[in-house]
């Protein structure tokens, strides 16, 4: 039996350390990981865990995280509860894996600390790799500091293996501003998380060898097509579950969920959505420019990135005094808008007062975000609003040297 | 449901050309395509025989391939020493042998490629080649003789 770790009411941990943390008290019974810059902390400490008594379960060491994944895939399969953690070059080496396990309807939970990908090469953060695999048939949460980072992966077991939903589950976090940065952090005592994820209920399980199942069967066009539709459906579906595991995690800790967070968006003329760390940057300057300059700025923030909160962006967006919006994308966008940019604007299009909608790239590389960032952001949009059209580019390059980059114009507003 | 007694199950044995089964919605499918072996529960199946087990259908055993074939092996037992060397090397577990004595060939699945002729031992073979539309007994009755040692 795994010994219980003493917990202060408050820790100072960073975003792998809390991470780390949630996967530990979940009693995972098998963890298959590669380490890989800047999720490594997240494999160490588990393994630490393990090689201290902390964890019961098997933790596999594998040669890529290819087999990583693959190793989740079998280990799920036979019936087990199961996590991983990676990043960057690793995730794209997993990508292959990540469609099989969310078509076997695996409840895997994979913990990415996102990261540029090559090339060229660098280990910091942006989010190349949540965009490469968000059509990956996962869930996708997203994590905005280190409290955030322990809190959602104890909720992504208890959504992902919820037997209406049975998907994989992603909880992504920027790499080094949220998994580097130490900040206080409220743990749940051991008992008390392990209550709240439960039990694992296995579901057509390899080991239950009194009804032997076949599992990854091939299909071609006489059948793949409806078990693909099923596995949407139950994907769209996932919504009410996410929606109830928040509010019961609400009701043991105090601490708030909603699949979109938004930040003072009920007067807001101008807003920013955005993702990751840079949320908060983003509420501190909003806040700012309130005071200094009365401009009301408000900020929406996904936390839910599949199933796309199309229902609630759109909710959050259908505002009379909402004249300009822009969204923001730290994803180098390979030959087209940002694909946050798409996805509100396809939300927004179905909205009454239809805001002016722009694009910006911005932090790719781990390139710094600040303050005085958003707040320039925030007055273009403020003479967007004011010229009732698009005054620049539809997309724009923030914060990268040399001459200004932007794409396509319109005069329409 | 138990498995064992089962009367009917070889009746089951490739009841249906594959992929002739029924096409349900998506709603219907299994969750995850995760296929049963058998309808129902079982336990100790490695010492149930194929004929007794109840195959569910989405076992490939309810379904038939004979129409894949254009030549068949045929099974002379006059010949047969019971080596086992075809149900060993067989690929689609089509060679039908009881306590280790051959009995003949699973038509169902077999798909017509050879092996088992290639492996047999005898002299003559006991397994041989003929068109698919040729009746066994007509085969048989051609049987080649005992091939004399070259000097």
């Amino acid at each position: 039996m795994a010994e219980k770790f003493d917990l202060n009411e408050v820790e100072v941990w960073d975003g792998n350390y809390a991470s780390s943390q949630a996967l530990r008290q979940a009693q995972i019974d098998v963890v298959a990981a590669y380490p890989i810059t800047p999720s490594t902390p997240i494999v160490e400490g588990y393994g630490a865990y393990k090689a201290n008594g902390y964890v019961d379960g098997e933790f596999v060491m594998v040669e890529s995280e290819h087999a990583a994944m693959s190793g989740c895939v079998g280990a799920a399969a036979a019936g087990g509860r199961v996590a991983t953690a990676t990043s960057s070059q690793g995730f794209a080496l997993m990508v292959e894996v990540l469609y099989q396990a969310s078509g076997m309807r695996l409840p895997i939970v994979l913990t990415v600390v996102n990261r540029a990908l090559a090339s060229p090469l660098n280990v910091r953060g942006d989010h190349s790799d949540m965009y490469l695999g968000r059509d990956a048939g996962w869930i996708n949460l997203d994590a905005f500091n280190s409290q955030e980072a322990y809190d959602l992966p104890l909720m992504a077991f208890r959504i992902g293996e919820h037997l209406d939903v049975r998907l994989p589950v992603m909880v992504h976090q920027d790499g080094f501003t949220t998994s580097h940065k130490a900040q206080n952090v409220r743990p749940l005592q051991d008992e008390v998380a392990y209550k709240f994820v439960g039990k694992y209920v296995p579901v057509d399980d390899m080991l239950d060898f009194s009804r032997p199942v076949t599992h990854g069967a091939q299909t071609e066009e006489d059948w793949h097509y409806e078990h693909k539709a099923k596995q949407h459906k139950a994907l769209m579906d996932s919504r009410s579950v996410i929606d109830s595991v928040f509010a019961e995690f609400k009701e043991l800790t105090g601490r708030e969920y909603k699949r979109v967070e938004s930040y003072m968006m009920e007067d807001a003329e101008v807003a920013m959505v955005v993702l990751g760390s840079s949320v908060e940057t983003a509420v501190l300057a909003a806040k700012q420019m309130r005071e200094e300059s009365g401009l009301k700025v408000g900020i929406i923030a996904p936390r839910c990135i599949r199933p796309f909160p199309y229902d609630l962006v759109r909710e959050t967006l259908d505002r009379e005094g909402l004249k300009a919006v822009v969204c923001m994308d730290k994803s180098a966008p390979g030959g087209a808008m940002g694909a946050l940019f798409n996805e509100v604007s396809a939300a927004a299009y179905t909205t009454k007062s239809r805001p002016i909608i722009t694009n910006y790239i911005y932090g790719l590389g781990g390139r710094d975000f600040a303050i005085d960032e958003v707040k320039r952001i925030m007055n273009e949009q403020k003479a967007h609003a004011d010229a009732g059209h698009i005054t620049t580019h539809i997309q724009q390059f923030s914060g990268v040297r040399g001459p200004k980059l932007g794409f396509f114009d319109t005069r329409r507003g | 449901m138990s498995m064992t007694g089962s009367a009917g199950a070889t009746a089951k044995r490739g009841v249906r050309e594959l992929g002739a089964e029924e096409k349900v919605g998506w709603d219907a499918v299994p969750q995850g395509v995760v296929l049963t072996s058998f309808d129902g529960t079982t336990d100790n199946t490695a010492f149930i025989k194929p004929e007794d087990r109840v195959y569910s259908d989405f076992n490939s055993y309810t379904a038939t391939v004979a129409s894949w074939r254009i030549i068949k092996p045929v099974y002379n037992r006059d010949i047969c020493i019971d080596c086992q060397n075809c149900w060993v090397w067989c690929p689609d577990t089509s060679i039908i042998s009881r306590d280790k004595q051959m009995l003949g060939i699973d038509y169902d699945h077999c798909k017509g490629c050879g092996v088992c002729v290639e492996v047999c031992p005898t002299n003559p073979k006991s397994l041989l080649m003929f068109g698919e539309k040729m009746d066994n007994d007509e085969a048989l009755a051609t049987w080649p003789e005992k091939k004399k040692k070259e000097k």
